[in-house]
């Protein structure tokens, strides 16, 4: 990583950098004893990379993935998002960043089971306030993106596994998010299924998106230009690949 | 979220778990129906008591002279016995009131007994025989159906004529004209002059086993004895006119009576307030009681509600924790659990609004009572149905718009 920033608190990221954390720390009071999930992860990924977060279970990359993506906030530490910095936002303002800047991907899809594909996708519009008529018009083409322009009236259990994720990436974009945040996106997929999410992903890639992964499996992470690896919270490597 | 996304997901939630929420609508639907049914009873009963019962009796604008009340529930037998030791009236009394009595009014003399009226091989019994004077019919607004009543010439010369109520003529004629034909009351012919409409019952009593002769006819001896009458009834134009003429008519009753100041009357001047301020009494009791019970089971449908809604809220923690993800604020959870809740309590008091509303067309149609639906009482329907709602929304509402889209997701 050629143009890694020197990062000292108090400064601003650089406007390429689209995420970068400094010194993050998260802490669990349990009760009896402290869990430090993370232990001072300081990394930085730049607009259009496509970064695959790895280790094994307890290294604390669900934890980076909680706090990545503004569902959790950091017990220390900063984290930008953007060129905001989101580490010491309240609770409102994390739902707008999660709503404007993050696109989620969840290993189990979670689609809404009544609503048909489209209504799923127009969901994070709908808290973005947008009007009817122009969210049906952007969650059809963020469908038509991922090839479901024929199944926008299907419900969930209507779609095969690898066409439920493509709902799901569907709604990720819709938002036009500055990062997809994917969690184990192929956890639930066979291996054929999981190659055709993956190469919607480099499309995605491809087109300019910034995509960070979650993901133990080696082959998957593969697919990604950058592998960051976590252990005993902690960055552990973190490797370019040859493309 | 905005307010109209809100609702329209609650009614959809609402068209998809079609039984779910038809238990949950059950509470406010019944305590609505309650509401409105007994605000709409208590209202027929109301009217049915001012209206045709207190007027029936009688009259509008009209008291009567007796020796003791018409309508006397909850009299202890001291009381009664002191009223029966009383002096009766006598036509003196009448006469003298009639000749005093400086405000306009229409006045007539009334003693009934029951007695059997014959016409042939036709009996009818238990008959209320009423010997009155004229304007008898005017004052307790007895419409003459066939014929006409009988003149003031008939009643002071105590022509043996007589008016029929409707069943007396049924009963005696069938299908015959009975005008002209004589019916027999006490072994005295009494030509029918005619008869009067159709008045129904009251509370199960037929109004239309009577016959009405002329006070100084010979039938005066079946109902008093001579010179004794049951009420002066006097009937004046305004109700304040009627308090004027009770005024005189209890002054001069009290000078006939040689009754000292601090004597009480030993005779009554009964109108319809009476009964109507019995009626009122009965009625308060009613409108404190059922409040009560409609709040019990709105209270009930509340905690039905409250419960299916914390059922919802555990069913569908995934949902809310992936909203939240999607950029739900807190405050659109608790805007889309709340307008759940709410949604199925108004639709809950709509229904319960047509069935109450239905339960009074009811009860309209198949009893004698005149059942209204009370505009108040839809009004207090709808505003507790949805605030039953609200309230019943707020705690699951909290609880899941506090879910932490962390745990809330990893759910299974």
């Amino acid at each position: 990583m050629s143009n890694v920033q020197l990062f000292r608190t108090g400064d601003t990221p650089l406007p390429d950098v689209i995420i970068l954390t400094h010194k993050l720390t998260r802490e669990y009071d349990m009760g009896s004893e402290l869990v430090r999930a993370l232990r001072g992860v300081s990394v930085q990924i730049q607009r259009n990379e496509y970064v695959a977060v790895m280790g094994p279970s307890g290294s604390g990359k669900s934890t980076l993935m909680n706090l990545i993506g503004c569902l959790d906030t950091p017990t220390s530490g900063e984290y930008w998002l953007n060129g905001q910095k989101v580490s010491d936002l309240a609770d409102d303002e994390l739902a707008r960043i999660r709503n404007k800047e993050i696109g989620f991907v969840f290993q189990t899809f979670n689609l809404l089971p009544r609503a048909d594909a489209l209504h799923n996708v127009e969901l994070p519009l709908i808290y973005a306030g947008m009007s009817a008529r122009g969210r049906r018009e952007r969650a059809a083409h963020a469908l038509q993106r991922v090839g479901l322009g024929d199944r926008m009236d299907h419900k969930p259990n209507e779609l095969s596994g690898g066409q439920r994720q493509r709902v799901a990436i569907a709604r990720a974009l819709v938002n036009e998010p500055s990062i997809l945040l994917a969690d184990e996106p192929t956890g639930n997929l066979d291996s054929t299924t999981s190659t055709e999410i993956m190469g919607v992903f480099a499309e995605l890639h491809r087109q300019g998106q910034t995509v960070v992964m979650v993901t133990h499996e080696q082959d998957i992470a593969a697919n990604a230009a950058r592998v960051i690896t976590l252990r005993d919270g902690l960055v552990a490597t973190d490797q370019a690949r040859a493309a | 979220m905005p307010l109209f996304e809100a609702l329209r997901l609650a009614l959809h939630t609402l068209r998809t778990q079609k039984l779910k929420s038809g238990f949950s609508l059950l509470g406010v639907f019944v305590g609505v129906t309650s509401l409105i049914g007994s605000c709409s009873i208590a209202n027929g009963v109301n009217r049915y008591m001012t209206e045709k019962f207190a007027q029936t009796i009688f009259g509008v604008n009209t008291f009567q002279l007796r020796q003791r009340p018409v309508f006397t529930p909850n009299v202890p037998d001291s009381v009664w016995r002191s009223w029966r030791r009383r002096p009766r009236i006598r036509f003196s009394d009448a006469k003298a009131i009639t000749e005093a009595l400086t405000v306009p009014v229409i006045t007539a003399w009334q003693s009934s007994d029951n007695v059997s009226v014959t016409f042939g091989n036709k009996e009818a019994r238990d008959i209320e025989l009423t010997a009155a004077s004229e304007r008898y019919f005017e004052i307790r607004n007895l419409r003459i159906a066939t014929g006409r009543p009988f003149t003031s010439q008939e009643n002071r010369s105590g022509v043996p004529v007589a008016v029929l109520g409707d069943a007396v003529a049924k009963r005696l004629f069938v299908d015959r004209p009975p005008l002209a034909h004589s019916v027999r009351i006490g072994g005295i012919p009494y030509r029918v002059v005619g008869v009067v409409e159709h008045q129904g019952s009251l509370m199960g009593f037929p109004l239309d086993r009577f016959v009405v002769v002329p006070a100084l006819s010979p039938a005066q001896n079946l109902v008093n004895p001579p010179g004794i009458l049951d009420a002066f009834f006097v009937k004046a134009g305004s109700e304040v006119e009627m308090h004027d003429a009770m005024e005189q008519a209890e002054g001069i009753m009290r000078s006939r009576r040689h009754l000292r100041p601090q004597q009480d009357n030993n005779f009554v001047l009964d109108t319809s307030e009476g009964v109507q301020r019995f009626w009122a009494g009965i009625n308060r009791i009613l409108m404190t009681v059922m409040p009560g019970v409609v709040i019990v089971s709105l209270v009930i449908g509340g905690i039905v509600i409250m419960n299916i809604m914390l059922m919802a809220v555990a069913e569908r923690t995934r949902e809310i924790g992936l909203r939240k993800s999607l950029g739900a604020r807190r405050r659109d959870i608790l805007r889309q659990f709340l307008a759940e809740s709410t949604t199925i309590a108004t639709v809950g008091a709509t229904f319960g609004i047509i069935a109450g509303i239905g339960l009074t067309i009811l009860i309209n149609a198949v009893s004698p009572l005149p059942a209204s639906v009370s505009p108040s009482s839809v009004v207090v329907a709808v505003i507790m149905g949805t605030g039953v709602g609200v309230l019943a929304g707020v705690y699951p509402a909290t609880r899941a718009a506090r879910l932490d889209p962390i745990t809330a997701l990893r759910q299974e």
